[in-house]
């Protein structure tokens, strides 16, 4: 093919999630996968013996094309927690430009709530966070991840409230999800007032803790138009991956993420484009506090300015960036590894598709978080071919 | 939730466990820091050493936990994260407070302390006006 990995030489062709979404006891983990396959497959109008390439994590690549019968000759387990998705249409990007794959499937599926044929949740008793963070009860994400969110807050003469204003703005959107678990609005006061889990984050503040999965389909922008679907297709611009560390405790700063600046600012180099150029943003909300994290380390608002940016509602329906418009992690869904979702909702929103669809969607950037800050990723994706 | 030493940082428990504070320090850009590993995380310099430190530090940030873990119901709630003065951040319990937050004004001064959990000897950190 010609053309590079990035400028839109490399489609998303094929999007998919399981068909049910929340609490789904009678599937396991790895046949949430393949429904997803299967779905993405059949949306971009291609069989399984189309698919050269396999991307995931958590299983590994080899376990996913088994299941389904693919015979690959371009594998991808990138596991960096919950990103690696984007990380996995980065990766495919290029080997789609490189010609080391054709048509590249990556699938997403964990039975994060039920626990049906799924791994135990552990870390080495060895390993960095075993042995500096684990023992000091630094197990659980609700009481690892949410811990550098105050140093956040003190640092900009926020507080809580701030956090709270993240759920407020998206349960607006979940409203619109007929898919997404928590989706009554609610206030400042109700969200503050919620049952604490750590403080400062009440129940409200964390993600939902669901069943699911999601599938994409990638080939290059040549065989994307020959396909019946080829209207559809959503075009990768830019990207960007990096790492910090992976124990919270040694950010270099914890109210800023070192990974998520560097992808971001790759993404937006690769693609060539500016913050006002984009007309939907998804940020991957384990925890309420990482859309205030991102929104600055991303550059999309001055430092300090994240809390008031959402309290005036340009993340809201009708704001001039529209923020997690699936209700996000904190209301439509996060299965463990939410990643995969916050690229569906992207996709969704470039072909017009989307339950809480805003208008004229042309332009949307995804930005991932892996393993509390250990990681991000970040995509720049366009409805049209440029 | 016992942490399992490697060889390299073997030595920092060992200190723990006879109640001391102890990390590296590089010989050639002078500057502490932590986890333990043979070369500076800093400047690559493999020219380090093991030092005692003060024991000192600030509350950098914190949670109050109110879903602990299986077998940390005993323990303290409040975890978080403490800047030693010699300049490594270390994840660790705040003891010998009430956990709420009124009593937990980031940048306070904490000193040093151990808690034996489950056969290890971990550092926890305590206010400095509650040390004697």
């Amino acid at each position: 093919m010609s053309g590079g990995m990035h400028g839109g030489g490399v489609a998303i062709v094929g999007a998919a999630e399981t068909e049910e979404i929340g609490v789904l006891p009678s599937t396991s983990m790895i046949e949430l996968h393949a429904q997803a396959a299967r779905r993405a497959l059949k949306d971009a109008g291609l069989t399984l013996a189309d698919v050269d390439g396999v991307a995931t994590a958590g299983p590994s690549p080899i376990e996913v094309a088994h299941h389904l019968g693919i015979a690959p000759r371009w594998l991808d387990g990138t596991n960096v927690g919950g990103c690696s998705f984007l990380i996995h249409v980065r990766h495919a990007a290029a080997a789609i430009a490189a010609g080391a794959a054709d048509v590249v499937l990556i699938t997403h599926g964990e039975s994060g709530r039920s626990r049906v044929g799924a791994p135990g949740y552990s870390m080495g008793a060895s390993s960095p966070s075993g042995q500096f963070e684990m023992p000091y009860g630094a197990i659980m994400p609700y009481s690892t991840f949410t811990v550098p969110a105050l140093r956040f807050l003190h640092d900009r003469g926020m507080g809580r409230e701030d956090l709270a204003q993240v759920v407020v703005a998206q349960r607006e959107w979940a409203a619109k999800n007929p898919r997404a678990m928590r989706r009554d609005t609610v206030t400042v006061e109700e969200v503050l007032d919620a049952s604490m889990i750590a403080y400062p984050f009440t129940k409200d503040m964390c993600c939902v803790v669901t069943d699911g999965g999601g599938a994409l389909v990638l080939t290059s922008r040549e065989r994307a138009a020959d396909l019946p679907a080829g209207s559809r297709a959503v075009y990768l611009l830019g990207s960007g991956e990096s790492s910090e560390t992976p124990a919270v405790s040694q950010m270099d700063d914890l109210g800023t993420s070192a990974a998520f600046r560097r992808a971001g600012a790759e993404a937006f180099a690769t693609a060539g484009v500016g913050h006002g150029d984009i007309d939907h943003l998804m940020c991957y909300d384990a925890f309420a506090h990482l859309p205030l994290y991102m929104l600055e380390d991303l550059g999309f608002t001055g430092y300090g300015e994240s809390g008031a940016f959402i309290a005036e509602g340009h993340t809201r329906p009708g704001g001039a960036l529209p923020m997690n418009t699936n209700g996000g992690g904190l209301c439509y869904t996060h299965t463990g590894m939410y990643g995969m979702f916050a690229i569906q909702e992207a996709v969704r929103q470039l072909r017009g598709e989307a339950d809480a669809q805003v208008p004229g969607a042309q332009l949307s950037f995804v930005q991932g978080v892996g393993i509390f800050f250990a990681a991000g990723a970040s995509l720049v994706l366009a409805g049209r071919e440029p | 939730m016992k942490p399992q030493p490697t060889p390299e940082t073997a030595p920092y428990w060992e200190a723990a466990r006879a109640g001391e504070l102890r990390v590296q320090r590089c010989l050639d850009c002078g500057r502490h820091y932590f986890y333990p590993r043979p070369a500076c995380r800093f400047c690559a310099s493999e020219n380090v050493e093991w030092t005692g430190v003060s024991g000192r530090a600030r509350l950098v940030s914190y949670v109050i936990n109110h879903r602990p873990f299986p077998g940390f119901e005993s323990v303290s709630p409040v975890i978080a994260v403490v800047e030693l003065d010699e300049g490594p951040r270390l994840m660790t319990n705040i003891v010998g407070i009430e956990p709420i937050p009124e009593n937990l004004p980031l940048d306070m001064r904490l000193t040093v302390a151990f808690e034996e959990r489950s056969g290890a000897v971990l550092p926890v950190f305590e206010p400095e006006e509650a040390a004697t």
